[in-house]
């Protein structure tokens, strides 16, 4: 690991002008230290934010916010977030240990890098860690690659639980950028993996997010999260699922739903909600909800197990909101 | 570029200067000879380095050491009481035979610490997925979460 200059600003400001320089932003530190072990390029600076004054949980009519440097212990742990956004609680404590959560802050979770084996190796050719190398997954895919959202220049799986949750809820990311403030919908904040460069967030190199912002509303005390994977604990999601649902008599006045472990970003399809909206929630209108979310999917030997599993994850989370409300499909 | 640290581990203060790459694991066991919370995989997945830092178990492997000024760390060395008696978790381990090799035994303890103190009431099945971060490749497993729940109930 070559060796870097340690700055830690005292505040936002602070932190903003030390970014203006260069050089990589540290909260929890997990992912970063972990990559640099592994041999990724140290940036020339590391810019220590951990101590900031963002940790707190500001609830208000209309939501809730979340400090981009809270924990995800504490956000998880909240009751605030457990009776209103119960699917982010789920998605944060489905996610890593407890003792990683402990660590891990909210905008590092929005911010971690894939897992995907070739992009962590830094033997193998991968366009998210040097543009224009190359992408070694496409020629091996492995049973956790993406099946939705994927080009020629990438496969790999985006990791988090917790936008996922985010997504299907329409959180807002706030934060701070050399330009001034930006509140930007979590709808607009991946982007699919294009020719430009290495990252999959629509966000500029000298910004900080400061807070995560989601609404509050019927639908949302109504929401879950369902992760399957390969063991127990303690593993990136095969397939996941957050969703919120409101219906009232067997008929679905709202729903949102959004998969994690199956795309290159957190996978939502607003048209395939409107094809549930007014009608009887059923197990036939559910498999026509689930061919058009996951229409375009790309499969092979390897991943093809995703398409199954991502269609039996949303039934079972969907009876399972459904049935809370009285009304199983 | 090393940095000037101030903290506390298992109750003596230090003032140290760390490189500004070293991991709160590498300063324990490399600088400070407290080699008893262990270097598994180094890189998040074994949970053989968990530590408690400000009272919340973290993986140290994966912490900055840079980023602990003012913090208060505990590691296995300081469980025990001043009169050198075992912590009840620890006896529990010992009696309940809830190690084999033993590599992963001081995570074990410090993750079921917070876990005894935060959640007294966890079900097995809870204390499982709280404990799912720590990985034990002798399979002590079955006898770790008994000795949990000998004193969870010791406690009641």
């Amino acid at each position: 690991m070559h060796p870097f200059e340690w700055v830690h600003p005292g505040d936002l400001d602070g932190a903003l002008a030390e970014l203006k320089g260069g050089g990589m932003l540290v909260a929890g530190g997990t992912t970063v230290l972990d990559l640099l072990k592994l041999g990724h390029p140290a940036p020339a600076r590391m810019i220590d934010i951990s101590r900031l004054a963002l940790t707190d949980i500001r609830i208000s009519e209309s939501g809730i916010t979340l400090g981009g440097l809270l924990s995800n212990t504490d956000a998880a742990m909240s009751h605030h977030v457990v009776s209103h956004l119960p699917a982010v609680s789920e998605a944060i404590l489905s996610g890593a240990s407890q003792q990683i959560r402990n660590a891990a802050t909210i905008a590092g979770n929005l911010m971690q890098a894939t897992r995907c084996v070739y992009f962590r190796d830094p033997r193998w050719a991968c366009n998210r860690r040097e543009p224009g190398s190359g992408c070694s997954a496409i020629d091996a895919v492995q049973p956790g690659h993406a099946i939705l959202g994927t080009t020629d220049r990438c496969v790999a799986v985006h990791p988090s639980d917790l936008s996922v949750a985010l997504a299907a809820l329409d959180a807002v990311v706030v934060g701070r950028s050399q330009e001034g403030c930006f509140h930007q919908p979590i709808s607009q904040f991946y982007k699919l993996p294009d020719d430009e460069g290495a990252t999959d967030k629509c966000l500029s190199s000298a910004s900080i997010i400061t807070a995560v912002e989601v609404p509050t509303t019927r639908l949302t005390e109504h929401s879950g999260y369902l992760k399957l994977r390969h063991r127990a604990s303690y593993e990136f999601a095969s397939t996941s699922v957050a969703a919120a649902l409101l219906v009232d008599d067997g008929v679905v006045c709202e729903i949102a739903v959004a998969l994690g472990g199956v795309a290159t970003i957190p996978w939502r399809s607003r048209e395939a909600e409107s094809l549930l909206v007014g009608r009887r929630l059923s197990a036939a209108a559910l498999d026509a909800f689930c061919d058009r979310l996951l229409e375009g999917a790309i499969l092979n030997e390897q991943t093809a197990y995703k398409h199954d599993l991502a269609r039996g994850a949303v039934h079972r989370l969907i009876d399972r909101l459904a049935s809370s409300q009285g009304a199983p499909q | 570029m090393t940095i000037s640290v101030s903290l506390t581990v298992n109750g003596r203060p230090h003032q140290l200067d760390v490189d500004a790459r070293r991991s709160l694991l590498d300063l324990l066991r490399e600088q400070l000879g407290l080699t008893g919370t262990k270097k598994g995989c180094d890189h998040g997945q074994c949970g053989a380095c968990t530590v408690h830092v400000d009272g919340k178990p973290r993986l140290s492997c994966l912490q900055f050491a840079a980023q602990l000024d003012g913090r208060d760390i505990l590691t296995i060395e300081g469980v025990m009481s001043a009169d050198g008696k075992l912590h009840p978790l620890q006896d529990a381990f010992i009696r309940l035979d809830a190690m084999q090799c033993g590599f992963c035994t001081s995570g074990q303890i410090m993750s079921g610490l917070a876990l005894l103190r935060d959640y007294p009431n966890a079900t097995p099945a809870q204390m499982r997925e709280l404990m799912s971060g720590n990985l034990c490749r002798c399979g002590a497993y079955g006898n770790i979460i008994n000795a949990l729940k000998a004193v969870a109930d010791a406690s009641v």
